[in-house]
């Protein structure tokens, strides 16, 4: 990796402004996106059906700074997927807005616009799916290079090679087709191909679910090295609460498409503070077998179409009172663990510590 | 696809012999596509096989039909009335000249039917590449576009289903002729039977791609193509086009037989090619008229090359539908 002139230009710049290391890369605000899933105009005209509107994303706010990786948690459903993709900007917003490195997305000229896109890369949760079959590997991973015109002839063959050797597969792999590696094999090609042409923010969309348990962790040591290398930045979607932990500098845990708490890492596992929280890391297995009372996961996320009043988690959760179904919570510090930004009327009220 | 298909032994053979080889020599383009499992498949059954050869000699012989017919049936100077009518080489009466006998013209049979094969293999081949080309072009908008687009393009298709191909063939004739009075039917029959065949075959290709488009680009890859900024046109032809061949391609060889039939049709009903310049179908619909005076052969030699042809074409498409199937293996 460290022969190419962008990823040099990176380290020289970050080590020439020390202030970089603390600065926001992106930042997203009141993000919202709805999907239509009314049946056909012809079926409400005639049978009076009604429009149907999913809420899958919801006034949901965070920054990234540049060099974190900041991880978004969440049962299936809760609108993680939704949100890689409007930051990376495969799907528009339907409303809030997103600054990644000073271009707003969906503003700006068509340069600005490029130039974003070479600089944000995506990597995505099936390794079997996101690879082209027909394409050899090589040409996968020089499309990108191409398509920004980042080199030609024998550079491009020699990044590509680069590429191969920094995911840790062989050069002459870039001659083989995608159904001749294993799943493990495959996520390393689409890193390489992620990296192909030098982002500095990656959006990572549970990229080691579909893996089998014994490469997880290969792949995760890998994406950390790369991240310490290159001075990446990374939005991690997972649901797995293990790997965030291994991953996150900081989390975001999304409910029903809202955020219920974001915190540093250390934070969020050591002092949960949200009901829901809770309730997620209680079911981790325990293996210490501390004996500690758990409150086992009940009920099941709600439909977005219908999303229940006030706080969209209240017919789950054990500290429920009219408030909470009448009136929706705001992300605010919480009373005695600042660090923990929670969405609760409880928490806000200090009952969850009575409770406890 | 029949063409190609026997010649495939040969690299993968070379291959085989060298276990090395294969390690370090890229694969080579053929292997890429129809990769060695396909190969085994097709050598393993006989009777594909066989079709594929009847295919390929009936291919070589109407493509070098001019070389190998013993007469040139539209040089009406080569004709002698006197010779019309004879029966095939084996019946009394028949002469070693004329291997299938004569029709009413004189025209040596085996000649007319290469030539006449030559014909309809034309117009069959012309008309699937457009049919697939227009469906092909249409589907992948339909499914890659969607909303409205989408609708108005499978309404189309739709509402051409319930067209018979005869139909849109009388329509395009007619048509035709009112709009170049002075084109003869030898000029315009290859365009119109093309036209016409090839307009009323293309909703099956539109409909297979567009359900194919639709499953494809909703997957990660082409995902990864948007996100890099890649145009529509090039994200359709350089990654979900190659991904989508496998049906189309077994479409276009069971359609291939469908449109020979079609083509011998149009040709039997009088909207084909004339008589002057006889497709197989032409040929049928001439014989027929001596079918009950005794001048069998006139009929049923082209009738028999019809349906030989068009049973090893279908025969290559079902084996070829079978193979790509993975569930069927």
């Amino acid at each position: 990796m460290t022969d190419t002139i962008d990823h040099d230009e990176a380290v020289a710049a970050r080590a020439a402004d020390p202030a970089a290391a603390s600065e926001t890369l992106v930042t997203v605000e009141h993000l919202s996106r709805t999907f239509d899933v009314s049946p056909p105009w012809l079926d409400r005209a005639l049978e009076g059906m009604k429009r149907q509107i999913v809420h899958a994303v919801s006034d949901v706010s965070f920054t990234i700074e540049r060099g974190e990786t900041f991880a978004l948690v969440g049962e299936s459903g809760s609108g993680k997927s939704t949100i890689a993709k409007v930051v990376v900007g495969l799907m528009p917003a339907k409303g809030g807005s997103i600054v990644i490195d000073g271009v707003t997305m969906g503003e700006g000229s068509s340069r600005d616009v490029r130039a974003l896109r070479r600089r944000m890369q995506m990597i995505f949760q099936d390794p079997y799916a996101s690879l082209n079959p027909r394409m050899r590997v090589d040409k996968i991973l020089a499309e990108p290079i191409r398509a920004f015109g980042l080199m030609s002839g024998r550079n491009r063959r020699a990044r590509v090679a680069e590429l191969l050797e920094a995911v840790g597969l062989h050069p002459r792999d870039g001659r083989k087709y995608p159904h001749e590696f294993s799943g493990g094999q495959r996520q390393r090609i689409c890193i390489a191909r992620a990296l192909a042409s030098n982002p500095a923010f990656l959006v990572c969309d549970e990229p080691t679910s579909a893996l089998d348990v014994s490469v997880q962790a290969q792949i995760l040591n890998l994406m950390k090295d790369l991240q310490d290398e290159l001075g990446l930045t990374y939005l991690f979607i997972s649901h797995n609460l293990a790997v965030v932990r291994h991953m996150a500098n900081r989390i975001g845990v999304l409910y029903l498409g809202r955020l219920a708490e974001v915190a540093p890492s250390e934070a969020l596992f050591s002092t949960p503070r949200h009901p829901y929280t809770k309730m997620l890391l209680d079911a981790l297995p325990d293996v210490e077998m501390s004996g500690r009372a758990r409150t086992p996961v009940t009920g099941e996320i709600p439909n977005p179409i219908d999303p229940p009043t006030g706080c969209a988690f209240h017919p789950r959760c054990p500290l429920a009172d009219t408030r909470c179904r009448a009136e929706r919570p705001e992300l605010a510090p919480a009373p005695d663990t600042p660090a923990n930004l929670v969405a609760c009327h409880a928490v806000e009220e200090g009952r969850d510590r009575q409770a406890a | 696809m029949s063409e190609s298909a026997p010649h495939r032994a040969e690299p993968d053979g070379e291959a085989a012999s060298s276990v090395a080889a294969i390690e370090s020599r890229p694969r080579p383009f053929r292997t890429a596509l129809f990769d060695s499992d396909l190969l085994h498949a097709f050598l393993r059954s006989k009777l594909t096989v066989l079709a594929a050869v009847v295919t390929l000699v009936i291919f070589v012989a109407a493509a070098f039909a001019p070389w190998i017919a013993p007469h040139d049936p539209s040089d009406l100077a080569s004709l002698s009335l006197l010779d019309s009518l004879t029966p095939p080489a084996w019946v009394n009466g028949g002469s070693t000249t004329y291997l299938l006998g004569t029709d009413d013209q004189g025209r040596d049979m085996l000649s007319a039917i290469l030539y006449g094969t030559r014909i309809s293999l034309a117009v069959g081949l012309a008309s699937v590449a457009l049919a697939a080309f227009i469906g092909i072009t249409l589907g992948l908008i339909a499914g890659y576009v969607r909303g409205p687009i989408d609708s108005f393009i499978m309404r189309v298709a739709d509402v051409q289903l319930t067209f018979p191909a005869i139909l849109i063939a009388l329509l395009i004739d007619g048509t035709a002729r009112a709009l170049f009075p002075s084109l003869t039917r030898e000029e315009s029959a290859f365009y119109v039977l093309t036209l016409s065949i090839g307009l009323s075959f293309w909703v099956q290709y539109a409909r297979t791609v567009r359900g194919s488009t639709l499953v494809e680009a909703n997957k990660e890859y082409v995902l990864a193509a948007k996100l890099i900024g890649l145009p529509t046109f090039v994200i359709l032809l350089r990654h979900i086009l190659p991904n989508i061949m496998g049906p189309v391609l077994v479409i276009a060889t069971i359609n291939l037989a469908l449109a020979i039939i079609t083509e011998a049709t149009l040709s039997f009903l009088g909207v084909g090619v004339p008589p002057t310049e006889p497709s197989l179908g032409t040929l049928i619909r001439i014989g027929q008229d001596f079918l009950f005076s005794g001048e069998w052969w006139i009929t049923m030699f082209p009738g028999a090359m019809l349906a030989v042809l068009v049973l090893a074409v279908n025969l290559l498409g079902d084996w070829l539908r079978d193979a790509l199937n993975p569930r069927l293996r």
